[in-house]
């Protein structure tokens, strides 16, 4: 071994560590980033859903009663093709006013549906109850069903699906 | 900092670890004895890119093909990963025997070494091992025949090649059954051995220590 020539001299041993640390933090940071990367690129796809859904002929829709149209539509989750089934609530007041509600209730998602005894949407989940414009009565959903978007063209009418 | 490393190092021995792990007398030696720590290298690498595969990869005949594809186009970096598990699977084979070349040929084997060889062997088979398992996952074409052929040629053997054919592909059939068991094998139990027998082998070579390059009187 030389003797120290100056503050500066760094011997074998701190070169390697040096060496080793420097490699081994590039080495981490290009594994370690595009392996966080590649965990959570599923949850940045922002998936984006803007279509108008045919709902069938607008006469067949009764005047005054919520009628139940549903419909699916297929999408890829990863390598998996599954179809999501959509439910939305007609209410058909008179030939110009025409309501579309979501049957997915405000609260934390079940379904709803309409009794035309109680002239309510019900949620069986934790006992919600929507009246005819689909606002609360009761229960703990925090906000009135949710309404989508319609347009009529020749006489069918279509639903404006959006997400994302 | 300081007092907190010197608080753990006491009950720890952190230090005394470091300088028998690390700060051991070794022979003046050349760089062919850098092949072990190589090796310990790409084999953490395939560890730690096989289990970022898992994320995503579903050992069964109906998605694994297509879970491939979603790595390799569906998510970010995901070619990266796969690409170094792929190329770094061949480069341990190749890292592990030329390895095993040194220790032969500079006669590292010999006594007190033999018990470390012994490891050596068992690595370098378990090494074999996880890539004959690992090439049916992507259960493409190219892997498919490729295990046929490797289930065949072991049920070759004479009087217990047809049990072993039957006990690799998990049936007589190439089948789910073979793709589920070959995954298994390839995260589960040839990785426990292998660690084990790693952990085996360096013990020994702290141990034991380095042999030095054989003299010419040798
Ligand atoms: C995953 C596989 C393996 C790993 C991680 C590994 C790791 C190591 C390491 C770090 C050393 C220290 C010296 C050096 O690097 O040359 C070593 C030495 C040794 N290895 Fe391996 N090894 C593996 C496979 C094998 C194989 C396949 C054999 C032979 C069949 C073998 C036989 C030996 C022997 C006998 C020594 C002692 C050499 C000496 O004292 O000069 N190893 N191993
Ligand atoms: S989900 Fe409808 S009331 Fe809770």
């Amino acid at each position: 071994m030389s003797k120290k020539t100056s503050a500066t001299h760094i011997d074998r041993r701190g070169f390697v560590k040096i060496v080793i640390t420097f490699l081994g933090t590039i080495m981490g940071v290009v594994i370690g980033l595009p392996g966080i990367s590649y965990f959570i690129s599923p949850a940045l796809k922002a998936e984006k859903k803007d279509d108008w859904i045919p709902a069938g002929e607008l006469e067949s829709y009764p005047l005054g009663t919520p009628t139940l149209f549903n419909f699916t539509q297929t999408k890829m989750n990863g390598w998996e093709r599954s179809s999501q089934s959509y439910g939305v609530y007609v209410l058909r007041e008179d030939e110009k006013k025409i309501t579309a509600f979501s049957n997915v209730c405000t609260h934390l998602s079940c379904r709803v549906s309409w009794k035309e005894d109680e002239k309510a949407y019900l949620c069986p989940c934790h006992d919600a109850a929507f009246d005819i414009q689909g606002e609360v009565i009761h229960g703990p959903p925090p906000h009135p069903l949710d309404e989508y978007q319609t347009k009529i063209e020749d006489g069918t009418l279509y639903i404006h699906l959006q997400e994302g | 900092m300081e007092n907190a490393f010197k608080w753990l190092d006491e009950r720890l021995g952190l230090n005394e670890i470091y300088a028998e792990v690390l700060d051991r007398q070794v022979p003046k030696v050349n760089w062919w004895f850098t092949l072990g720590s190589a090796s310990l290298f790409l084999a953490i690498m395939q560890g730690v890119t096989g289990i970022f595969l898992t994320i995503y990869y579903v050992p069964s005949p109906d998605h694994a093909y297509d879970s491939i594809n979603y790595i390799m186009n569906g998510v970010q970096f995901g070619w990266l990963i796969r690409g170094i598990h792929h190329w770094g699977a061949s480069l341990l084979v190749v890292t592990v025997f030329i390895h095993l070349l040194r220790v032969f040929f500079y006669g590292a084997y010999k006594y007190p070494r033999e018990f470390t060889w012994v490891t050596g062997v068992v690595l370098f088979l378990l090494t074999l091992g996880m890539g004959f398992t690992g090439y049916l996952l992507p259960w493409n074409q190219r892997s498919f025949w490729a295990t046929m052929v490797g289930t065949e040629i072991a049920g070759t053997a004479p009087g217990v090649g047809g049990f072993i054919l039957r006990v690799l592909r998990g049936g007589t059939d190439l089948s789910a059954v073979t793709l589920a068991r070959f995954f298994s094998m390839h995260i589960w139990i040839l990785p426990a051995v292998a660690m084990l027998t790693v952990g085996t082998h360096l013990y020994l070579v702290i141990r034991l220590g380095i042999s030095h390059i054989p003299g010419e009187d040798e």
